[in-house]
């Protein structure tokens, strides 16, 4: 006993809490909390949804949602980072590691356009979780739930080798009977009958290769809006860029959203939009489909015939006023006029004008940016990526990533990608590739800020880099890319385009462009305006390979589960 | 105070009554738009008081809806403050003290008899007549120990009267409120020591103050007591007949007679009617107005006079109560009043 005794000297009753369900994301150890309330104030305040709360008092005083419900915001997950003394802990990653054990790897993140500023922590060859980083500019501290937990997505229904259709089914390949499969459809097929569609989650370099593979095939048939986008490089680029950059938002007094849910497009985005309704002194105002937002908006009507109001309004009283266009705006038949409308409403409302740029895209896919910038649009006489998909529209199709088109029977597809998901159920050569945390590229956000992401782990089993799958993929096909080493690709790519190495900088966009769009007129469609993001937890088929995803996403449609833990 | 969660059996809806619900919009109104969330207190409240002295979560969920408030926003009031009941109560919902005078005095005897008649803090009785409490000081600390049941205060108890206040609900006999052992609001319990010239040493004096009953009500008194219930209840009924406006004159008329009137006082001027306890120079002056200058004209009231001199000056019951027609007969006789003597009535046992 030479330490002290060896038993406890309190003799009075130690308090205890019952641990609370309060969704399947933030795992409780009450008897830690220590009722600050920071997690009640962050839900209040920040998210916007006020669930959260402290019951009783004094000793008895206990954090719970109400009657325990999960919950609803895209932002809870931020709370496990605000605990202060690890009462609410992140669910998917408990008891998987230790934190002094992970390799942390800084990188910005892809599950929307904003990409937030990450850290990925990974173990061996796994990655363990996702945190964010500090970037005021984008994220501030916060990250979105899909960010941060699509973790598990990440490890499952992973393709990890190539893939031949064989008599209608797929079967394991070598890359060499894989390449051997695809330059055979190749060579027997006009370059003017092949296409390509880029996906949500590629990367400027990716991109720039296969650009460079269609050129050297003789190609027009390239297509990075596979949502069938009428935003186009010809345009301008401030016709597709957050212009006023996402920071602009604090400064603005008037937000008008037209076709976009910014809670589910980008929550932290929205978070900011909210911080700077709750600072006071601005107008906010609502085109398109109704939606809690955690905002009070007026609401102007739903579809873009609303907009022609303000086509030709005097200027607002507004010093900034904001225009936040959603992807979903553009992606419909009249997406050219809606664009030009919007433009024109701008111009006249003094959304652009001099010394300021409130003319806002907000993208919800990462590489659609980069791809605009890169000029990934068909050429001459090219179809364009609905037109591609339409049933023997072409004879083949070069798929890199793009799961949120349906593609008819018809053409051949050589699917590249990292998942299981509908783009690899529609193929007929698999070429597993690598996600983004598994490979070093840059990603263009939605304000066309050039970002650097970094590898944290390597691809599984013979995944490779997509860039090096398609440099690999020149010689067989006769289209040989002048490349062999990543750092060659971006030196090419620096030379043709120099903005897009200028990192975390944002270069503002020539804003002339304006008047030439609004003269472009066209007729607007009575039709509403539909947002982008259907289902917040679900856009990508990382996120739709992620058990947590899909649990929220059960919660999110209203299937409540018991609280049961 | 122990962790406080909503009750597992929960009705399905709760509704405010048509009163109370314009009540609410009363009290809604009472704050600037956007501020109705003030009214989370007073709403609750009402909202309890309708369901039978607890909260139930529907209830919760109907404040909030009305307040446009989260949910979770009125459960954290109605889990701090414990005023509010999150579960079912007895019918008869005993508050009982415990603070430190009324321990000092005797509160935990009487939480020995809330134990043996009720059972355990929070336990409904299988009948739902009664639960019981143990609460923090309710200011009553003169007259303690003391228990709150409903919304009334039940002072001076013993285990023996507490018991048989109990019995008394248990059976819906009337009870007295307040103090059980007669003394008058929270006075000395051994008698005025000061002001007694003004209030007597039992202060029965007082303006205002009860008349003579310092025994608990015999049978009789009791079967009084609830006959001028009965009264009291049939006075209200022809009331409401009236419309609101109407005039003293038209009530009075409308639940008695008006008692006879002199022309002018008789000879050698009127009597000092305020030597009748309970009556003061306003009513004196209001009793001449009506005609009413000699004790002997007061002494013959008869029931249905009572009735409309007590509607006429707007003091229901109270003539019955400081027993204007006895005092009178009693001046009128060439005896002395109360307020003449302050040794003329016993000073009753208290504190037995």
């Amino acid at each position: 006993m030479g330490y002290g005794a060896d038993s406890s000297r309190f003799s009075e009753n130690k308090r205890a809490v019952e641990d609370k369900f309060i969704g399947p994301l933030v795992k409780t150890s009450m008897n830690r909390c220590i009722q600050c309330t920071r997690c009640v104030r962050f839900v209040t305040e920040v998210a916007g949804v006020p669930e959260l709360g402290a019951i009783g008092r004094g000793e008895d005083m206990e954090i719970t949602s109400y009657l325990e419900h999960a919950l609803t915001s895209e932002l809870q997950g931020n709370v496990v980072d605000l605990c202060p003394v690890g009462a609410l802990t992140s669910k998917p990653t408990a008891f998987h590691a230790r934190p002094w054990e992970y390799l942390k790897t800084e990188s910005v993140d892809v599950m929307d356009a904003l990409g937030s500023a990450i850290r990925i922590d990974s173990r061996g060859r796994e990655i363990v979780r996702i945190l964010p980083r500090v970037n005021d500019a984008i994220n501030e501290e916060w990250i979105s739930d899909k960010t941060r937990h699509i973790v598990d997505g990440l490890k499952t229904q992973r393709l990890d080798r190539p893939y031949v259709r064989v008599d209608g089914s797929l079967r394991p390949a070598s890359w060499a009977e894989a390449f051997a499969a695809v330059a055979g459809k190749v060579k027997a097929t006009s370059p003017s009958r092949i296409g390509a569609i880029v996906g949500d989650l590629a990367t400027v370099e990716e991109m720039f290769a296969l650009k460079a593979l269609f050129a050297n095939l003789g190609s027009p048939n390239i297509d990075c809006r596979q949502d069938g986008s009428k935003l186009h490089p010809k345009f301008g680029r401030a016709s597709y860029l957050f212009n006023s950059t996402i920071a602009g938002v604090d400064q603005a007094d008037a937000i008008l959203v037209i076709g976009s849910n910014p809670r589910h497009e980008a929550p932290v985005l929205n978070a900011r939009i909210r911080k700077r309704w709750l600072g006071g002194g601005v107008l906010t105002g609502l085109v398109g489909e109704m939606a809690d937002l955690t905002f009070k908006y007026n609401y102007l009507g739903a579809a873009p015939e609303s907009l022609a109001a303000f086509a030709d309004h005097p200027p607002a009283n507004k010093t900034k006023p904001m225009f936040i266009l959603g992807a979903g705006a553009f992606a419909r038949p009249d997406g050219e006029a809606v664009l030009s409308l919007a433009a024109k409403a701008a111009l006249s409302l003094g959304v652009v004008k001099d010394g300021w740029n409130g003319f806002n895209v907000l993208h919800s896919a990462a590489s659609r940016v980069g791809g605009l910038d890169l000029g990934l649009v068909p050429g001459e006489r090219g179809l364009d990526a609905p037109t591609m998909a339409k049933a023997n529209a072409i004879d083949m199709l070069v798929n890199l990533g793009a799961d949120e088109i349906d593609i008819e029977p018809g053409a051949f597809v050589v699917y590249i990608g990292t998942h299981g998901d509908r783009g690899a159920h529609r193929a007929d050569v698999i070429l597993p590739g690598a996600a983004y945390s598994e490979k070093t590229g840059i990603y263009v956000n939605t304000e066309g800020r050039p970002q650097f992401a970094e590898r944290a782990v390597f691809p599984p089993g013979d995944a490779r880099e997509d860039w090096s799958i398609l440099r690999a993929l020149s010689d067989p096909i006769g289209a040989r890319l002048p490349f062999d080493s990543l750092t060659q690709l971006r030196s090419a790519l620096a030379a043709a385009y120099p903005f897009l190495v200028r990192f975390d900088a944002v270069a503002p966009a020539d804003a002339g462009v304006f008047g030439q769009l609004a003269a472009l007129g066209g007729a607007i469609d009575k039709a509403p305006f539909v947002a982008a993001v259907a289902d917040f937890y679900l856009t990508n088929p990382i996120a739709r390979a992620s058990r947590v995803m899909a649990e929220c996403s059960a919660l999110g449609r209203g299937v409540q589960r018991e609280a049961a833990e | 105070m122990s962790v406080r969660r909503l009750a597992d059996e929960q009705p399905t809806s709760f509704e405010f009554a048509p009163d109370n619900k314009a009540w609410a919009e009363k009290e809604l109104a009472k704050y600037p738009p956007g501020r109705q969330a003030s009214a989370v207190l007073a709403l609750l409240w009402r909202a309890q008081k309708q369901n039978g002295y607890w909260l139930p979560r529907p209830a919760i969920e109907t404040v909030a809806a009305m307040l446009d408030m989260p949910n979770i926003r009125v459960l954290e009031v109605a889990t701090f403050y414990t005023m509010f009941n999150l579960a079912p109560v007895g019918r008869h919902y005993v508050q009982l003290c415990g603070t430190t005078p009324c321990m000092l005095c005797g509160a935990e005897d009487l939480k020995a008899v809330c134990r043996k008649r009720i059972g355990e803090q929070g336990h409904v009785t299988s009948d739902g007549l009664f639960s019981w409490t143990e609460v923090e000081c309710l200011g009553a600390c003169c007259n303690a120990p003391m228990v709150q049941i409903n919304e009334e205060y039940y002072e001076d108890l013993t285990p023996e009267n507490f018991a048989k206040l109990l019995d008394d609900l248990a059976a819906a006999r009337p009870v007295r409120t307040g103090s059980q052992v007669g003394r008058v609001s929270s006075e000395p319990i051994g008698g005025l020591t000061s002001l007694t010239t003004l209030y007597g040493a039992d202060g029965r004096g007082a303006p205002g103050a009860p008349a003579n009953d310092q025994s608990p009500p015999s049978p009789d008194e009791a079967a009084a007591h609830a006959h001028a219930e009965v009264e009291a209840a049939d006075i209200q009924a022809a009331l409401a007949t009236l419309p609101a406006d109407a005039t003293p004159e038209q009530k009075a008329d409308a639940v008695g007679d008006r008692p006879p009137a002199l022309e002018a006082p008789r000879e050698g001027g009127p009597d000092d009617l305020q030597r009748i306890n309970g009556v003061g120079p306003v009513n004196e002056k209001r009793l001449h107005e009506l005609g009413v200058y000699h004790f002997d004209q007061v002494a013959a009231w008869k029931r249905r006079e009572i009735r409309w001199v007590g509607t006429y000056l707007s003091f229901p019951g109270r003539i019955d109560r400081e027993q204007w027609v006895l005092q009178a007969a009693a001046l009128a006789a060439g005896g002395s009043g109360p307020k003449d003597e302050q040794t003329h009535l016993p000073t009753g046992k208290i504190g037995d």
